[in-house]
């Protein structure tokens, strides 16, 4: 027996680590990991919840999750690829065209 | 109590790894972190019973989208971070921010009344009852969700591609004069010919 406060809080410890990377770091692929880690926090509190309560539509909202972390990734990487081709950097604060 | 050591294992392994990513100044360590933390929490998911949800994670997420990250990371030959006063910043208010927000979330579950517990392999959950779910009640969502999945593909191949128009250098004016004179005469020479051999 665990109580589910258990599984609810370390999902908020690993969306606060994700959060943080996603603040800190500068290289914008570790960035882009620091997504993923929150997309997987939100997973488990799903399926904690689905377990708690015995509802299976919280794998399937699992599923969907994963799906859009999918697209999302792949996207996403071929903009870095194409930032690196142009900018020539994965530093996110040489990418400041856009800066005054 | 097995519940409970094995969760505690688990939990402490998927923290560290977090911590750990945040940590390594190089994009592979902190891929490989993130691949620690996705195994964990696969088999957290197994301890809630929830086998298909553990064996995509397993396969999606640490087989492919982290397979894609490494892909990417070596194409680029990405090096270790740079440091800049922009990451100074960041490092000063990441880290109260970070406490902050796991902080308030921790103190908002704790608080809130009391929700129960699960038992080991709590959730009997197998493929056949997810895929009818998947196929009767979540139909629509789940033809929307492949649409996406074609146009991310679309977008990757049109986004990575190389443009040659705008990488290529422009001709210089007077090659390609030349290159003209040079097809014009050739031209003019082939029609010669074919003229000759019609006459003939």
């Amino acid at each position: 027996m665990v109580p589910l406060h258990y599984y609810l809080v370390l999902s908020a410890i690993l969306f606060a680590c994700g959060i943080t990377g996603f603040l800190i770091k500068r290289n914008i692929i570790t960035i882009f990991m620091s997504i993923e880690l929150m997309l997987n926090a939100v997973n488990l509190s799903f399926v904690a919840f689905a377990a708690r309560w015995h509802v299976l539509s919280g794998q399937v909202f699992v599923f969907f999750v994963m799906v859009v972390a999918a697209a999302e990734s792949a996207v996403g990487l071929a903009i870095i690829i194409a930032v690196y081709r142009t900018r020539e950097t994965l530093n996110v604060d040489q990418a400041n065209l856009l800066k005054l | 109590m097995l519940h409970l050591i094995l969760f505690s294992v688990f939990a402490v392994i998927a923290v560290a790894g977090a911590l750990n990513l945040l940590i390594q100044r190089h994009p592979i360590s902190s891929a490989l972190s993130l691949i620690v933390v996705m195994g964990s929490l696969a088999v957290e998911y197994l301890l809630l019973g929830a086998e298909f949800v553990a064996a995509i994670q397993v396969i999606i997420y640490a087989g492919a989208i982290m397979v894609l990250f490494v892909f990417v990371i070596m194409l680029l030959n990405a090096g270790v971070e740079e440091r800049t006063k922009g990451s100074k910043v960041a490092l000063i208010l990441g880290f109260p921010a970070m406490l902050a927000i796991g902080l308030l979330l921790a103190w908002v579950l704790v608080r809130a009344p009391n929700v129960g517990s699960v038992n080991i392999g709590a959730m009997y959950g197998p493929p056949k009852a997810i895929g009818w779910l998947l196929f009767h009640d979540f139909l629509l969502p789940f033809e929307v969700t492949s649409v996406l999945v074609l146009i991310a593909i679309m977008g990757a191949v049109v986004l990575a591609s190389p443009v040659r128009s705008r990488f290529s250098k422009p001709q210089p004016e007077a090659e390609s004069r030349q290159a003209f004179k040079v097809a014009a005469a050739r031209d003019a020479a082939h029609e010669e010919t074919i003229s000759a051999r019609r006459s003939s």
